[in-house]
């Protein structure tokens, strides 16, 4: 019975823990129009995921510039998540097409 | 920016409608003289009287597109194919500048074989953007590749003339455009070594290697330090795809000219939000893939390449 008692309270805690972790890591998403990613710099916290969409008739890549990411070529309509565990500025392009640039700016978590 | 694409020359009532039936890009070249003259449509080249070395160059055939730009990027491969068979005088052989899938899938690659080897001619290809997508990148190189050097370039020689594949489409760097890198750099110096200055240089790669559109990445970072390496000739022709439209530059001793698409048509540079698959009514469509879009001036000793499209 006691021993229940423990396992219960740890339980729930860790179902608060989660969920306040659920709350907090957002989910951003950066859209790909007319070969731009949209928004082109985005700040997010650590922990956070960032969903690349692309919404053109054409592939393109979100590659980091210094290998912390690469997507698959990503066809019409297909995503790409990345979550973002360390602070720090990301920069990345389009290995199809490289003028396309972006950057991910991302800021210690609370 | 300056483009040289404002040479419209009224085709005739004849032409358009001989030109109407035409699909994707069939643009044939004959070297006569050591000079390459563009012979313009594959149907013209009858006409023509077609001496020494005659080649074809298709681009951009995109196998497994199928948005609205062109649901059926297949069929309009095919009726470039078609045209192809049916030249009286046999080319001696084509080249393909790339993008030959539009995803690198081994089904887009068989799709593109079957369809272009109906053409029963020799064809050489460069890799485009789209073909070295596939996860281990390899299917490019294990289809087109034997041979070639580094990322997939080669040279050969034909009726005397001097014919240089390049890549620029590999190992991109975010911010920049097209890029041969500095292996391939060393190697066309090397290529080109002990070659006499009257060896007519052809060059054939994906991406326009004179800057066409900065701002959609449509040029070539180092391309200028090949084109240096390229000087001493007296005749040098740089033939490209990528951007779906005929485009022609003239520059001392180098012609540069980019050749029309067989899947769908793309803008004009600036004259959109971005590049990219271009809609347009299904009755223009194969106007803007494979009309007399180059033409063969005669007498000229320059390739003489105008712009000409069949509608207004």
């Amino acid at each position: 019975m006691k021993l229940f008692g423990i396992l219960a309270r740890g339980a729930m805690a860790g179902l608060v823990f989660a969920a306040a972790s659920a709350a907090q890591a957002a989910n951003i998403e950066v859209k790909i129009d007319n070969f731009v990613f949209n928004p082109q710099q985005v700040t997010v916290k650590a922990g956070d995921t960032v969903t690349w969409v692309n919404h053109d008739d054409i592939p393109h890549t979100a590659t980091s510039k210094t290998g912390v990411f690469r997507s698959k070529p990503l066809d019409t309509d297909d995503k790409f998540s990345f979550t973002f565990t360390t602070p720090g500025s990301f920069a990345y392009f389009c290995a199809l097409h490289p003028h396309m640039t972006g950057s991910i700016v991302v800021e210690a978590g609370p | 920016m300056s483009h040289d694409h404002d040479h419209h020359e009224g085709p005739s009532r004849r032409k358009v409608l001989e030109c109407m039936t035409w699909a994707g890009t069939g643009v044939l070249w004959t070297i006569s003289g050591g000079v390459p003259h563009s012979l313009g449509l594959v149907g013209e080249a009858q006409a023509a009287d077609a001496k020494g070395l005659t080649f074809l160059q298709i681009s951009d055939s995109h196998m497994g597109f199928d948005k609205p730009a062109n649901p059926n990027a297949k069929g309009t491969l095919e009726e470039a194919i078609g045209q192809i068979k049916a030249i009286p005088t046999k080319p001696s052989f084509m080249i393909h500048t790339g993008d030959i899938t539009h995803l690198s899938k081994e089904q887009e690659f068989d799709d593109a074989e079957k369809i272009i080897s109906q053409a029963r001619l020799d064809v050489h290809y460069v890799p485009g953007e789209h073909d070295i997508i596939d996860p281990e990148n390899k299917l490019y190189k294990e289809r087109y590749g034997r041979g070639t050097k580094g990322s997939g370039y080669y040279s050969f020689d034909a009726n005397g003339v001097h014919f240089m594949g390049l890549v620029n489409v590999a190992n991109l760097k975010g911010g920049g455009m097209g890029s041969l890198g500095d292996e391939q750099l060393a190697w066309i110096e090397e290529d080109l070594k002990g070659k006499s200055a009257s060896t007519p240089i052809v060059v054939f790669a994906h991406i326009p290697l004179w800057t066409v559109y900065p701002e959609w990445g449509w040029g070539t970072d180092d391309s200028a330090r090949a084109l240096t390496t390229m000087k001493r000739f007296g005749s040098v022709t740089v033939l490209n795809g990528h951007i779906h439209q005929v485009m022609q530059k003239v520059e001392g001793n180098v012609t540069f000219h980019t050749a029309r698409s067989t899947a769908f048509p793309q803008p004009a540079p600036g004259s959109a939000p971005s590049a990219g698959p271009m809609k347009v009514p299904d009755d223009k469509l194969r106007t803007m893939l494979g009309t007399a879009s180059v033409t063969f001036k005669q007498g000229e000793q320059r390739l003489a390449i105008i712009d000409t499209p069949l509608a207004g």
